[in-house]
């Protein structure tokens, strides 16, 4: 179980950040993530993998308008 | 997450500069026109940013004149939307009603408006006594009226009185020419009238580009919601096109004064006309803007290539597209009118920006629609948009799916002059109402408003722009409308008042609020009423889980709108702030407010006026003209608690439908937030609680956030914030307040 914005998600073995990405159905291009206090640059979502337990933020920068 | 993917071989053949063509009347109708008055003055361009002066035009009695722009005027109002509420406050009792005489509209664009090195510099704000809300509306709008203005000599443009005839102002910032000219002949609506007066104003073909022309249409004439026309000239579709001042019925009012239309011939645009105190740091900050556009936007937001529509898919996604009157956030048939449809729809060979050097260049357009229904059926024409805003309000939120018709709402809504975002809002309310019964065929003349019939919904918008039947009705907007059917016992009123989603008379703008009380507060506790361009803290509050607590939730409603208002005063678009950033934006302090984009700001400014500011600086000058419309409200007989409800469609669910079709979500609330257990309780009973606790918690955010902005708990600024913000020079504004306190 991993947490992501407040919110609990499972986790599987090998997860990366685009599978959270897609889990959450987070669409939106601009992104901020941190796993902990790790920030994740965008080239690397497909590539970076997210341990167990972790807390994650995925800041979506303000649109609208 | 998956970016969409631009597919040129997809994009529709058509012919972008095929449109049918009105000029052939145009001789008979410039012999129509008759001079009424006519002066000369001598053309200036800005020094700093500024010409320092405004122009006063009655068109009741045919008064012109000069005023000077002060010192006080700059330092306290910056200009924009400052000098708008600043000349409207001199010009109006509290007893003022939007038709009298000595209502107001003034356009003025700001300081920076105008040059050409940054993105979304061509910004106009237009302000006036709305007839919707009965209190000060402000609205910012794009074309080349505002700038042309400025390089013509004026700051601002003040227009007062009522005329008896049709009548059109020209100025003439080239040979020093303001006339007044009576328009017996001319054509009612936009897409006519504005080409017609672009060809017969300009001297030349060489000339279009300097032309431009304010005006409305038919609706305007028949409805409280009429909108303003901002035409710019598109020299490769070699056509005129528009940008709108669309909010509160702005377009009433000129039409109200028998303003037919607005026409400015000013200098040709080359980069240093603003004159600008350090165009260096200037030309320095724009080539770093372009670059960060070029180089990121195809990965961000491509606004560019889809403009504001790209976040149509992305509403839907986080189920905060408005569905059937707000109802829903989501939408299975929402794929035939996202941007995956609308890159494919639209021109793409040509750039789209809405003033010269707009490098993010998000005005798309749609040519080559014929049109189906009403007055121009059969005609060939380009449709601006969508935008965002139209295809959620004219399209999902009124569960109109079918992409052409979209374009034909949108075409006619920006011809008759009908603000869109009040057009989608209100007419989602009205088939709501058929919906549910509060309206049936009978009650509207024998339309029929089901969800998705775009035909019933053309057809009202036809009656309004000919002051007819229910669509005359539906044209006093979604607060009269209200009114109106309660008046009539035509269905429950706590009903009635609770999908009308209006707040002081003002219709929301297209986002799903309900889950993100900051959001509720970015919009019912905003100026003018529930529009976007305050605040937009969705994702901050409802997405990140960034703002908690009320304090942190206030604490985004202080920043924001004064951050945003700052644009308004200056003469920018909001876009470019945050629908591209940095590529290392996401390392930075606060990346949600893009700070680099905000020392642009200030550099910006700094290096136009050549007055030094900072980032606390700017906000602290949107704080002075933000409390001032505050008090102008309060002034007005608004402005206070409980002038700031919002209808409860905006905080939670009305309806069975909606609860039960997010069960999981609001049962889930009931225990996390709530602490209590909804297993045996019904429906209405799990409604009744979340309307308890939802507003609550809407109270409460509404004394927090009167306490950040320093306002007591009736919203009414204190004596000691005038006094922080300089604005206790002003006695008449201490007096208003003091009679509150």
């Amino acid at each position: 179980m991993i947490v992501v914005n407040e919110e609990p998600l499972d986790w599987h073995e090998g997860m990366t950040v685009r599978d959270v990405l897609r889990a959450r159905n987070y669409r939106f291009p601009m992104l901020v993530i941190h796993i902990g206090d790790t920030l994740v640059p965008k080239k690397d979502y497909d590539t970076t993998t997210v341990p167990d337990g972790v807390v994650m933020k995925v800041i979506h920068l303000i649109s609208g308008g | 997450m998956s970016q969409l993917v631009f597919d040129p071989s997809k994009v529709m053949n058509i012919d972008y500069t095929l449109r049918t063509e009105y000029l052939e009347g145009l001789e008979a109708i410039k012999a129509a026109h008759k001079v009424l008055k006519e002066i000369t003055y001598t053309p200036s361009l800005p020094d700093k940013g500024y010409t320092n002066r405004t122009l006063y035009v009655n068109v009741g009695t045919l008064e012109i004149k000069e005023k000077p722009v002060t010192q006080q005027m700059k330092d306290v109002f910056i200009g924009g939307r400052g000098f708008g509420l600043y000349h409207l406050w001199n010009a109006v009792k509290p007893t003022t009603r939007w038709n009298d005489p000595e209502n107001e509209i003034i356009i003025s664009p700001g300081p920076v408006a105008g040059i050409t090195q940054y993105a979304g510099t061509g910004k106009s704000l237009v302000v006036s006594l709305s007839p919707q809300t009965d209190i000060p509306i402000d609205s910012n709008v794009g074309g080349f009226y505002g700038p042309l203005l400025k390089f013509s000599g004026f700051d601002a443009l003040e227009l007062q009185g009522k005329s008896d005839k049709d009548i059109i102002l020209f100025i003439d910032g080239v040979k020093g020419i303001i006339r007044i000219e009576e328009a017996p002949t001319d054509p009612v609506d936009s897409h006519v009238l504005a080409e017609i007066l672009t060809h017969m104003y300009a001297e030349n073909e060489a000339d279009l580009p300097n032309i431009s022309v304010v005006s409305t249409g038919a609706a305007a004439e028949h409805s409280l919601i009429g909108m303003l026309n901002f035409s710019f000239y598109d020299r490769r579709r070699k056509c005129v096109r528009f940008k709108q001042a669309g909010r509160g019925g702005i377009g009433t009012v000129f039409r109200n004064k028998r303003i037919r239309a607005l026409v400015v011939r000013g200098p040709k645009v080359a980069g240093d006309l603003n004159h600008p105190a350090d165009p260096e740091t200037i030309a320095k900050t724009g080539i770093k803007y372009h670059k960060e556009i070029r180089e990121n936007d195809p990965h961000q937001c491509m606004m560019r290539r889809n403009g504001t529509a790209h976040i149509v898919e992305i509403m839907d996604a986080y189920d905060l597209l408005p569905v059937h009157n707000f109802q829903f956030g989501s939408h299975p048939d929402v794929h035939k009118i996202d941007s995956s449809y609308w890159q494919q729809r639209c021109t793409q060979v040509t750039s789209d920006g809405c003033w010269y050097g707009c490098s993010m260049a998000c005005a798309k357009g749609a040519d080559g629609l014929t049109v189906r229904t009403g007055p121009y059926k059969g005609h060939l024409v380009s449709v601006d948009g969508p935008e965002y805003e139209n295809a959620a309000g004219l399209g999902s939120n009124c569960g109109v799916f079918d992409p052409d018709a979209l374009l034909e709402l949108n075409f006619y809504c920006d011809t008759y002059g009908i603000c869109t975002i009040t057009y989608g809002t209100l007419t989602a309310f009205v088939m709501e109402c058929y919906q549910r019964g509060i309206l049936n065929l009978e009650r509207t003349g024998g339309l029929d408003m089901t969800w998705g019939n775009a035909e019933a919904d053309l057809e009202m918008m036809h009656q309004m722009a000919r002051g007819e039947g229910f669509g005359k009705i539906a044209g006093l907007g979604v607060k009269k409308m209200k009114e109106h059917f309660i008046k009539n016992g035509w269905g429950d009123p706590q009903l009635i008042n609770d999908i009308g989603m209006e707040n002081k008379g003002l219709e929301y703008s297209q986002y799903m609020s309900k889950e993100s009380l900051a959001q509720q507060g970015g919009y019912a506790l905003t100026n003018k009423g529930p529009q976007h361009d305050e605040a937009w803290l969705i994702f901050m509050d409802m997405v990140n889980k960034q703002l908690p607590t009320f304090e942190d939730k206030a604490e985004a409603l202080y920043y924001f709108p004064l951050f945003r208002t700052w644009f308004g005063l200056n003469g920018f678009c909001k876009l470019p702030w945050n629908d591209v950033v940095p590529a290392d934006n996401a390392s930075q302090p606060e990346p949600q407010k893009v700070p680099e984009h905000v020392q642009n700001y200030v550099d910006l400014f700094t290096a136009t006026t050549g007055i030094k500011i900072t980032k606390e600086d700017l906000i602290t000058q949107s704080a002075k003209v933000y409390n001032f419309q505050r008090v102008f409200n309060i002034r007005m007989g608004k402005g206070l608690r409980l002038h700031d409800a919002a209808p409860y469609r905006s905080l939670g669910p009305v309806t069975k439908e909606e609860y039960e079709s997010r069960a999981e979500r609001y049962d889930k609330q009931i225990v996390d937030e709530m602490g209590l257990d909804p297993a045996g309780k019904s429906t209405e009973e799990k409604m009744a609680l979340h309307r308890e606790w939802r507003t609550g918690r809407f109270s409460k955010l509404m004394d927090s956030v009167y306490t950040r902005r320093g306002w007591t708990l009736d919203g009414v600024p204190t004596l000691d914030r005038l006094k922080e913000l300089g604005l206790d020079a002003f006695p008449e504004v201490v007096e208003v307040v003091k009679q509150h306190l």
